[in-house]
């Protein structure tokens, strides 16, 4: 199975590129905290349930993605400073057509 | 002053196991939690969704598993400070611990074990550049004492039940409520959605959709906040301003009780029996780390079981005690109560 590129501005603005494997049913929020781009308890403190909008990001490129569900769009709307291109990293899952996907982390809340 | 032999912070799934362990070793416990109910994260975040990784449970909703912990550990008879945050530590020369909480109530314990998972939960602060500065100043996260709002003209912020649940319940008291929201749709239970749809219909609430609170205005005290409705920005007068966006768990207090923190984790000897660089002193669960640490349950389970036999040699450094098995020795509770397995009949063939 092939790994994608995806890149990711963390909350400093520093720019990573890292691979992102599509064999393994991961998410964008998973990519971030196994790369260890942004400090444990700061990131998927719910765990990935679209609970917690600890892993906001905004999306830069103009990839396709899987709709917004239910959960994301609520707890987006009680997330603070939301864009127009926030999405909840958990809620996105790696696979082939997000190669040369490009995200920045939205700032701790 | 509260008394007992493991001071457990935090009452979690963890928390709450460590809790059967130690009563196995007849050693009594205590918990504080700052949150008013225990159950920690699957209590507060997800009592509803179930969880597939708890040994001998295909599946178990995290209230569920919340609810058998409790009734697990009841033989034990755990003390409770609950709707508290362990504050400050103490040792004193002989070895143990005062922890006092932010209200001022103080635990003695021979050993204290943590058990924070992610910390304690502390509301969410919009991002308002100055709202440090109207906090107890007509800002407040929680409603402690409804009272302190009679009369007076509250503004209220968020879409979740908090908010829609005290926007409902204020409506009795204060003089006016305002309910700004950034979408139309509320992500509340849908009873009080409709409860406040028909209130709004009577005149009780008035709801400011889709906005948000941008500013806050005062002179050393909240007089105004400002709201922005789609190109519109306008102030209203207000005397409070209640911000409701859940809560979030941060690490507070105990990162400045002298122990080793990496990657916003308690650091522990993983090797032995999960104590922290100050003897005595134990973490658990979600709030410690180690290398090769992962944040389950199960692993928190495994945790506190080694941690409670550590904290028997601690406390008992003389005595010898090897672990039981239940099936073999039963569980006998500080209330008098016994579980044993059943004795095997023993008949003769004639």
């Amino acid at each position: 199975m092939t790994d994608i590129k995806i890149t990711i501005i963390d909350r400093q603005g520093v720019k990573h590129e890292v691979d992102a494997p599509t064999d393994m049913n991961m998410n964008l929020m998973e990519i971030v905290r196994s790369y260890e781009l942004a400090p444990e308890g700061t990131i998927g403190i719910c765990g990935g349930m679209a609970m917690c909008a600890s892993c906001q990001c905004y999306v830069l490129s103009d990839h396709e993605l899987p709709e917004m569900g239910y959960d994301e769009d609520l707890m987006l709307s009680e997330a603070f400073n939301v864009k127009e291109n926030s999405r909840l990293g958990c809620q996105i899952f790696i696979n082939e057509s997000l190669d040369g996907l490009q995200i920045e982390l939205a700032p701790e809340s | 002053m509260i008394k007992t032999d493991i001071l457990i912070i935090g009452a979690g799934p963890t928390g709450l196991f460590a809790v059967f362990e130690a009563g196995l070793l007849k050693l009594k416990c205590h918990l504080i939690d700052a949150l008013p109910q225990a159950g920690g994260q699957c209590t507060e975040i997800y009592p509803k969704k179930p969880i597939y990784d708890i040994p001998g449970f295909p599946e178990v909703l995290a209230g569920d598993l919340v609810t058998n912990l409790m009734k697990q550990i009841e033989p034990f008879q755990p003390g409770f400070t609950l709707g508290e945050r362990a504050e400050t530590i103490e040792k004193l020369d002989d070895g143990s611990f005062i922890v006092t909480t932010e209200r001022g109530t103080k635990h003695h314990a021979p050993i204290v074990a943590i058990a924070g998972g992610l910390g304690s939960f502390e509301p969410r602060k919009p991002p308002i550049a100055n709202i440090s500065d109207f906090e107890d100043k007509g800002v407040e996260y929680i409603i402690r004492d409804p009272e302190l709002y009679r009369n007076k003209k509250v503004i209220i912020s968020g879409g979740g039940d908090s908010a829609l649940d005290w926007s409902i319940f204020l409506t009795d008291v204060a003089k006016s409520v305002i309910l700004v929201h950034r979408r139309n749709e509320f992500r509340g239970a849908l009873d009080s959605v409709e409860k406040v749809q028909e209130l709004k219909n009577l005149g009780k609430i008035e709801l400011i959709t889709p906005a948000e609170v941008v500013g806050l205005v005062g002179n050393n005290k909240l007089e105004e906040v400002v709201i922005k409705q789609g190109a519109e920005v306008f102030k209203l007068e207000c005397d409070h301003f209640i911000p409701l966006f859940g809560l979030s768990p941060k690490l507070g207090p105990i990162a400045d009780w002298g122990l080793e923190i990496e990657k916003n984790a308690i650091k522990v000897d993983n090797t032995l029996d999960y104590q922290t660089n100050i003897p005595g002193i134990y973490a658990i669960g979600d709030v410690n780390t180690y290398p090769g640490k992962l944040k389950l349950i199960l692993c928190g389970f495994h945790e506190a079981t080694l941690m409670c036999q550590s904290a028997y040699q601690r406390i008992f450094p003389d005595k010898r005690y090897v672990m039981k098995y239940t099936t073999v020795g039963g569980v006998e509770g500080f209330d008098g109560s016994k579980k044993e397995a059943p004795k095997a009949v023993i008949k003769s063939i004639d």
